[in-house]
C-alpha cells in the first residue's frame, strides 16, 4: 500500500494549552481514515497542521513525501480540503465560486469547465449553479464544499465533519461520494457520528486530550465492547428467573443484563467472560430446561460504547 | 501570477458584489465636487488648474480609504474563508498584494471618474495637463499608501467597524504631522531636527509637491516605502492572526 499521508509526532501547543501531543499515523492509497473524538480533543487543530494552516509546534507532517511546513505549496497541490463549517465565499455565485477555486489549483480552459463539470455532477448542485451561495440551505452550502474539495481530484482528501448539519438523505449521498472515490485516494474524515465509521470508514483514529488512543479498523474497535458476542436471548417468562441465575453462574458468563419485558417475554443480555462466543452453550441449557426460546441474536458490540469508555477513562 | 489577477478579480467582484461600491464612487464623487467647488472656490479662482480639486483629497482618503480596505481581511476571518484560502497553493505574499491591487484597482476606477473635473478645466482654460497628470497620479499613489495602512489594520481585527476606526486613526496621523496645527507646537518643545523628521511623515506635504507638479523621486520613494512597509506589516500580522 502506497503511503500517502504521514504524521510524525505531530504537536501543538497554544502558551500551556497542548492542544495536539505527538499524534502519529499513516494513511495509504485506498484508505478511509474516520477521524474521531471528543470535541476539543484536537481533531481540528491537527487538521489545520496537516492542510498547512496552522505550524505545528513539533513533529512533521507529510503529504506525498512533500513536508506541509518546508514544502508547502507542493502539498497543499495534493490536497483536497473541506474546513471545519464548510466556510465559502457568500457573495458569489456557486459556479463563479467553483471557477475561482479551479483557477487557483492553476486549471484552465477547457480542463477547468470539464473538472467543475464533472465536481458538480458528483455533488448534484445542478440546479443552483447560479444562485449565490448565501441563498443556499446547508446542505447545498456543506455540497458547495465538498465540490471545491474535490475539483482537482487531489490524491489526498480531508474532510472536516463533511455530513455535520445534513439530513439522513443528504449524509447517505456523501458517504456513496466519500466510498465512490476511495479506492485511488487517501481520506481522512472527522465526524461525531459513529455509525459514519462503521458505513464508510477502513480504519478508525481516535484521539483525546491531544493523544491517539486507538488505531485500527471498526471491527477491531467493536470487539472492544464489554458486549461483543454477548447473546442477546428471549425467553418465555415460565422459568426465566431461575435460569438467569443458572446462566448468571456459569463460569464462562461474565455478566447477565436484564434488558426488557413484553408481552410476557422477558429479553436477556448474556456476555461472555473472555469474548468467545456461548450461545449454543446457552441455549442447548435453554432447550434441556424447557424454556421457549422466542429470539436469540448475537451483539457485535457498539462503537458508541467503545467510544465513551476509551474517551472517558 | 496568475493567482494573484485571479485573487485580485474576485475581491474587485466583491466590492461590485454590493450596492456598497456605487455607494462608494457616488459618495467620493459627490465630496470631491463639492469641496472642489464650495469650499475651494474653483471658480473664484479663476485659475485653470485643478489644485482647489485635489487640495481636498487627503482629508477625503483619510475616511474614504479605510472604508475600502477594512473588510479585505477582517470580512476574510470573521467568515471563517482565511481557512480555505490559505489551505489553497498560494503563498501569504501574493494573497496580501492580490488584496491590496484590488482595493488600489478600485480606488483607481473611482478617482478616474472624476474625469468631468478635467475636462471643466480644460473647457475653461488652457491648464498645464502635465500637472495635472502628475496630481492624477500622485492622488493614486497616495490612495494606494492610505490602503495599504488599511490593510495592515483589517489582519489585525474580525470586525470590520473595529478595522476601519484602527486604519482611519492610523492615516490621520499621516496626514497631521503635516499639519501647522502639529508641527508649530512641536516646533516650540522639540529640536529642529526631530520637527523635520515628523513633518516628513506627512502624506500631505508630500502630495502638495505632486499636485503642484514636481515628481521627485524622494516623494515617490516616501509614498513607496509606506506601501511596502505597510503591505509587510499586513502578511506579518494575517500570518500570525489567521487561525485565532
Amino acid at each position: 500500500m502506497q503511503e500517502m499521508v504521514s504524521l510524525d509526532g505531530l504537536s501543538k501547543r497554544f502558551g500551556p494549552l497542548v492542544a495536539v501531543d505527538r499524534v502519529s499515523f499513516t494513511v495509504g492509497r485506498g484508505e478511509v481514515v474516520g477521524f474521531l473524538g471528543p470535541n476539543g480533543a484536537g481533531k481540528t487543530t491537527t487538521m489545520r497542521m496537516l492542510t498547512g494552516f496552522v505550524a505545528p509546534s513539533a513533529g512533521t507532517a507529510r503529504v506525498l513525501g512533500f513536508d506541509v511546513v518546508t514544502r508547502p505549496i507542493e502539498a497543499k497541490r495534493r490536497i483536497g480540503y473541506l474546513p471545519e463549517g464548510a466556510p465559502l465565499y457568500d457573495d458569489m455565485s456557486v459556479r463563479a465560486f467553483l471557477g475561482f477555486i479551479a483557477e487557483m489549483r492553476g486549471l484552465a480552459g477547457e480542463e477547468k469547465g470539464r473538472r467543475i463539470e464533472d465536481a458538480v455532477a458528483r455533488t448534484g448542485l445542478r440546479e443552483v449553479l447560479h444562485q449565490p451561495i448565501e441563498t443556499l440551505s446547508k446542505g447545498y452550502k456543506r455540497r458547495v464544499g465538498l465540490a471545491q474539495a474535490i475539483l482537482h481530484d487531489p490524491p489526498v482528501l480531508i474532510l472536516d465533519e463533511p455530513t455535520d448539519g445534513l439530513d439522513p438523505n443528504q449524509k447517505f449521498e456523501v458517504r456513496r461520494l466519500i466510498a465512490e472515490m476511495a479506492p485511488d485516494k487517501a481520506i481522512i474524515v472527522s465526524t461525531h457520528i459513529l455509525e459514519e465509521v462503521e458505513a464508510v470508514c477502513t480504519r478508525a483514529i481516535i484521539i483525546a486530550r491531544g493523544r491517539v488512543i486507538a488505531d485500527e479498523t471498526p471491527e477491531q474497535l467493536r470487539r472492544r465492547s464489554p458486549w461483543h458476542n454477548a447473546l442477546r436471548l428471549t425467553l418465555g417468562r415460565e422459568g426465566a428467573e431461575s435460569f438467569e441465575e443458572l446462566v448468571a453462574s456459569l463460569e464462562r458468563v461474565r455478566e447477565v443484563r436484564r434488558v426488557g419485558e413484553l408481552d410476557g417475554t422477558v429479553e436477556f443480555l448474556v456476555a461472555p467472560a473472555n469474548g468467545i462466543d456461548i450461545a449454543p452453550e446457552i441455549l442447548a441449557l435453554a432447550r434441556e430446561r424447557g424454556l421457549t426460546v422466542h429470539g436469540a441474536s448475537i451483539e457485535r458490540g457498539r462503537l458508541e460504547e467503545v467510544f465513551r469508555q476509551l474517551t472517558t477513562s | 501570477m496568475r493567482a494573484i489577477t485571479t485573487i485580485m478579480k474576485r475581491e474587485l467582484a466583491a466590492y461590485f458584489a454590493t450596492p456598497l461600491a456605487y455607494l462608494f464612487i457616488l459618495l467620493f464623487l459627490a465630496l470631491a465636487g463639492g469641496f472642489t467647488f464650495y469650499i475651494g472656490g474653483f471658480f473664484e479662482r479663476g485659475q485653470a488648474d485643478l489644485e482647489s480639486f485635489f487640495l481636498f483629497h487627503p482629508w477625503l482618503y483619510l475616511f474614504l480609504m479605510p472604508a475600502l480596505a477594512m473588510r479585505l481581511w477582517a470580512e476574510e476571518r470573521r467568515s471563517g474563508t482565511i481557512e480555505l484560502l490559505m489551505t489553497l497553493p498560494v503563498t501569504m505574499t501574493r494573497v496580501v498584494v492580490a488584496k491590496f491591487l484590488a482595493a488600489w484597482l478600485f480606488a483607481g476606477i473611482a478617482l478616474a471618474l472624476t474625469f468631468p473635473v478635467w475636462i471643466t478645466v480644460n473647457y475653461l482654460g488652457e491648464p498645464d495637463n502635465g500637472v495635472i497628470l502628475a496630481g492624477y497620479l500622485g492622488s493614486w499613489v497616495m490612495a494606494g499608501a492610505f490602503l495599504a495602512i488599511g490593510a495592515a489594520m483589517s489582519a489585525l481585527t474580525k470586525n470590520q467597524v473595529i478595522a476601519f476606526v484602527l486604519a482611519a486613526a492610523a492615516c490621520f496621523f499621516f496626514v497631521m504631522t503635516g499639519v501647522d496645527l502639529v508641527v508649530s507646537p512641536l516646533r516650540a518643545i522639540a529640536p529642529p531636527q526631530l520637527v523635520e523628521i515628523v513633518a516628513s511623515f506627512s502624506f500631505v506635504s508630500h502630495f502638495t509637491q505632486l499636485t503642484k507638479g514636481v515628481v521627485s523621486l524622494s516623494t515617490i520613494l516616501f509614498f513607496g516605502s509606506v506601501i511596502v512597509v505597510s503591505l509587510v506589516i499586513n502578511a506579518l500580522l494575517a500570518e500570525l492572526k489567521k487561525a485565532s
